[in-house]
């Protein structure tokens, strides 16, 4: 019965879907014009594979950030602490390797290798809690996202540097072992990895998280939040406690960011990172996440990550100075949302 | 009067305007004289907005010519009509909540000296045009935002009044108001007609239009299909002239067996509203709330679902004693209907799928995951049973006709299986047709259907021929407090109204 049905609506289901596929490849096809212009007009060496490899690793740190990014805009938030949050994880991962007491423990115990374990676990943990900290006050005290993180960006940077006592901490190298490989280049050995370890992990969190967001119970109730609070309550959906999740997951991945960015310089900096939120939320932005919430999709955020590494390395490449990229990178953001929105307009 | 001169203040003729395939309006003509009131009537999606908007220059229509006072008459956009006399009140107000009502009434013509705004004639200018309603809630200097809706209907009216217009359009303007303050917005609309202004009513509601308009144009598809004296023409042929067909049972009523008592409550008051509320509700009966807008019966509904605090009394709802969380709610059976459709009701730019599932997102996939493809089936049986018209259950319920949504909103509450139906205006806003099927599944409900046992609806409206219609029996909410059950047969308009004004106790 119900099967005469679905076949009197195909057809102009097949047509949605699509250009449901059009919207979701839109994005590519932008990020493939961008790659393109560069490689026609920049110097060979853009177009080589070792640049592709450069262009990844330079997007992980913002991408993997962007991740948490994604689910928080999604919901209808925004956090502007990530960039603290990636120098407080950096710092605290420092901190804990030079913990002569720690590293002594695990020595005596005949498992060394665990130090760096640990120390990532804890800069990661620490991240986490921040975002769980904005979470509470966002939910509890009823103040919206962008005071709390704004106030959470201050006190967090000034934390790190409580922490660093105002300066650089530095390793001993000894100690680093694989925490220094996460983003350097693939040595020739080990050539079939294609790209580093750091790359990977973000290419298998972005699946996580497009997973989580698809086919999850989790994932759905945060669009719906996003889209409309009060629908989401009516229906039963535990906001309070979805936002603290996000929120927490947000500060997660800020903290595996700073895990890359210590591992690119492999020392605790409390000043590092500075304004990084702000490439994070363009990343989500530039892949049609909607500041007002239930809307984005990590795809378009990887897209959006990627577009901002290729326009810097092509400008680079091309000896343009820094101040040009600058100025293309706002275009960009300024050029995508209005695409987007003009998309939306037709559509509807 | 048969001797008065017409003079002739608005005409349309010959207005037609193709959005891509769909023709929106084809060859509609209105006439409207001053100091009349002409009502437009049609169902939506009838073409009553875009003539509306082809008349407020915010369309610019494919053919067709219009006139004002004699003159041509062809706005290049909603500045040059207001300018050329040609006001628009729309059903959501266009005020600016956090300034004055003076500023709001001089918005975007305020009169300078040298860039400097001259409040005294601000003043003067807002005295003068809210002097003519005799409300003292409506003085200059308040904030807007901290007056009752009617009020701040009266100042979009007097923005209208103040920039002298000539023809006001009043798209639904009775819809959020309450009962007192509809009686003073036809007392204000005769005032304005004794002004010799023209006036164009558009409403849903047909008694109102019989008591307040002149004339009347029904469309119906795009095309004027008739109309003519309000006097001359029964409210049933203006019904059957809008759907095209008769509405032979608008209220259909199967034999329904009331069951056991599946929602009990008992001196319920929540934090302001509502005081005392005391109620039971059977499976495979119909409960009709009646009562003005503010007397609390949504907050009843509310405070039963665990959206607004208790502070006293007691809820049963079938073994679960006590208040609980929307969760909870319906986890015990429980599902409601919000009043506010795009509020409250939709995530209104998700899809019809992620809406109807909202509630219970289980048993869409192995492991707890949800599938969109499962979501998707489950959502077509719905849209297929309610007759929901919409291209695939991806689409954003944005994109839907406010019947349809209203549809999208309560398949959750089936989809869901509840067993106890909380539902709030179910019908505000819709169409006839639309209306009707709603009414119908209501029926079936109560009824126990499809190998479905009976469920038990709770229903609040503002509208009482469709609570007498619907309901087996009715309770009045007046002040917060929620007066006897009545039978149906023992009740009418007139007895309910007198209750819900407090003026009488039925005894």
């Amino acid at each position: 019965m119900s099967d005469d049905h679905l076949k009197s609506i195909e057809p102009g289901a097949l047509k949605s879907n699509w250009r449901r596929w059009l919207n979701t490849l839109g994005s590519l096809l932008a990020l493939l014009l961008v790659y393109g212009i560069f490689a026609s007009i920049a110097p060979a060496s853009f177009s080589t594979t070792r640049n592709l490899e450069m262009i990844a690793r330079q997007t992980t740190i913002v991408g993997i950030a962007a991740l948490g990014m994604t689910l928080v805009i999604i919901a209808g938030g925004i956090d502007l602490s990530v960039g603290s949050v990636v120098a407080l994880s950096t710092v605290v991962i420092a901190w804990l390797l030079q913990q002569s007491g720690m590293v002594g423990l695990f020595t005596n115990l005949g498992c060394e290798w665990l130090a760096p374990w640990a120390a990532a676990l804890g800069g990661v943990a620490a991240a986490a809690l921040c975002g769980f900290v904005s979470g509470i006050l966002i939910t509890r005290l009823r103040v919206v996202p962008f005071i709390v993180t704004l106030g959470m960006m201050l006190v967090v940077r000034g934390a790190a540097k409580g922490i660093g006592r105002e300066q650089k901490i530095d390793v001993d190298p000894a100690r680093l072992r694989w925490l220094e490989e996460l983003l350097a280049s693939v040595p020739k050995e080990r050539s079939w990895m294609l790209v580093p370890l750091g790359v990977w992990l973000l290419i298998v969190l972005a699946v996580v998280t497009a997973a989580l967001l698809r086919y999850t119970r989790l994932g759905r109730h945060i669009f719906a939040i996003g889209s409309n609070e009060q629908t989401a309550r009516l229906c039963g959906v535990a906001v309070e406690r979805v936002k603290l999740i996000v929120f927490t997951l947000g500060g997660a991945c800020a903290g595996l960011g700073g895990l890359m960015q210590f591992s690119r310089l492999t020392v605790g900096d409390p000043t590092v990172a500075v304004g990084l939120e702000l490439d994070v939320i363009a990343a989500v932005v530039i892949g049609g996440g909607s500041l007002n919430g239930g809307e984005g999709s990590v795809l378009g955020t990887m897209v959006g990550a990627l577009i901002m590494t290729v326009i810097a390395s092509g400008c680079t490449q091309m000896g343009m100075p820094n101040w040009v990229q600058e100025i293309i990178t706002g275009a960009i953001i300024v050029v995508a949302v209005a695409l987007d929105r003009l998309r939306h307009r037709r559509s509807a | 009067m048969a001797e008065r001169v017409e003079s002739l203040r608005l005409e349309m003729r010959g207005v037609c305007k193709r959005f891509g395939a769909t023709v929106a309006l084809e060859d509609v003509g209105i006439r409207v004289s001053a100091g009349d009131v002409l009502a437009l009537v049609g169902e939506n999606g009838a073409g009553k907005s875009t003539l509306m908007k082809v008349l407020s220059g915010a369309v610019a229509p494919d053919a067709g010519q219009m006139w004002l006072d004699g003159e041509p008459y062809k706005p290049q956009g909603p500045l040059e009509a207001r300018r050329a006399g040609v006001a628009m009140i729309y059903q959501e107000l266009s005020l600016t909540p956090h300034l004055s009502v003076e500023e709001n009434i001089t918005l975007g013509m305020e009169p300078t000296t040298l860039g400097m705004v001259q409040w005294k004639e601000v003043r003067r200018r807002a005295i003068a045009a809210i002097s003519q309603f005799d409300n003292p809630e409506l003085r200059p200097d308040v904030r807007v935002d901290k007056l009752s809706v009617g009020s701040q209907q009266l100042v979009e009216i007097a923005r209208a009044l103040a920039i002298g217009c000539r023809v006001l359009v009043l798209d639904e303007p009775t819809s959020s108001l309450t009962r007192q303050d509809v009686q003073r917005l036809f007392d204000i609309i005769k005032r304005l007609k004794k002004q010799g202004k023209a006036i164009v009513y558009i409403s849903h509601f047909i008694e109102e239009v019989k008591q307040v308009a002149d004339k009347l144009t029904v469309l119906r598809d795009g095309q004027v299909v008739g109309g003519g004296d309000v006097a001359g023409i029964s409210t049933d042929e203006i019904i059957a002239l809008m759907v095209g067909r008769q509405v032979d049972q608008l209220y259909p009523r199967s034999a329904r067996k009331p069951g056991d008592v599946v929602l009990e409550v008992e001196d319920l008051a929540g934090v302001e509203k509502p005081n005392s509320a005391s109620l039971q509700l059977r499976r495979g009966e119909v409960l009709g709330i009646a009562g003005l807008v503010g007397a609390g019966r949504t907050e009843l509904l509310r405070v039963l679902f665990g959206l607004d605090p208790v502070r006293r009394g007691k809820i049963r709802l079938g073994v679960y004693a006590g208040p609980a969380s929307p969760v909870r709610r319906w986890m015990q059976g429980a599902g409601m209907l919000s009043e506010n459709r795009k509020e409250e009701g939709l995530a209104i730019t998700l899809s019809i799928a992620d809406n109807m599932t909202l509630s219970k997102l289980k048993g869409f996939g192995p492991l707890g995951l949800v599938l969109p493809s499962r979501q998707d089936k489950a959502s077509r049986r719905w849209i297929d049973r309610l007759g929901i018209r919409c291209r695939n259950p991806r689409q954003p319920v944005a994109s839907l006709s406010g019947g349809n949504q209203q549809r999208v909103a309560l398949a959750r509450l089936l989809q869901h299986d509840v067993d106890v139906f909380l539902l709030d205006e179910p019908t505000r806003g819709i169409d006839v047709a639309a209306k009707a099927s709603i009414y119908k599944l209501i029926d079936e409900l109560a009824r126990g259907s499809e190998g479905r046992g009976p469920k038990a609806v709770l229903m609040v409206s503002s509208y009482l021929p469709e609570l007498l219609g619907v309901c087996d029996r009715v309770a009045v909410m007046c002040r917060g407090k929620l007066g006897p059950t009545h039978p149906i047969k023992e009740v009418n308009e007139h007895k309910l109204m007198l209750e819900a004004t407090g003026q009488e106790a039925i005894a």
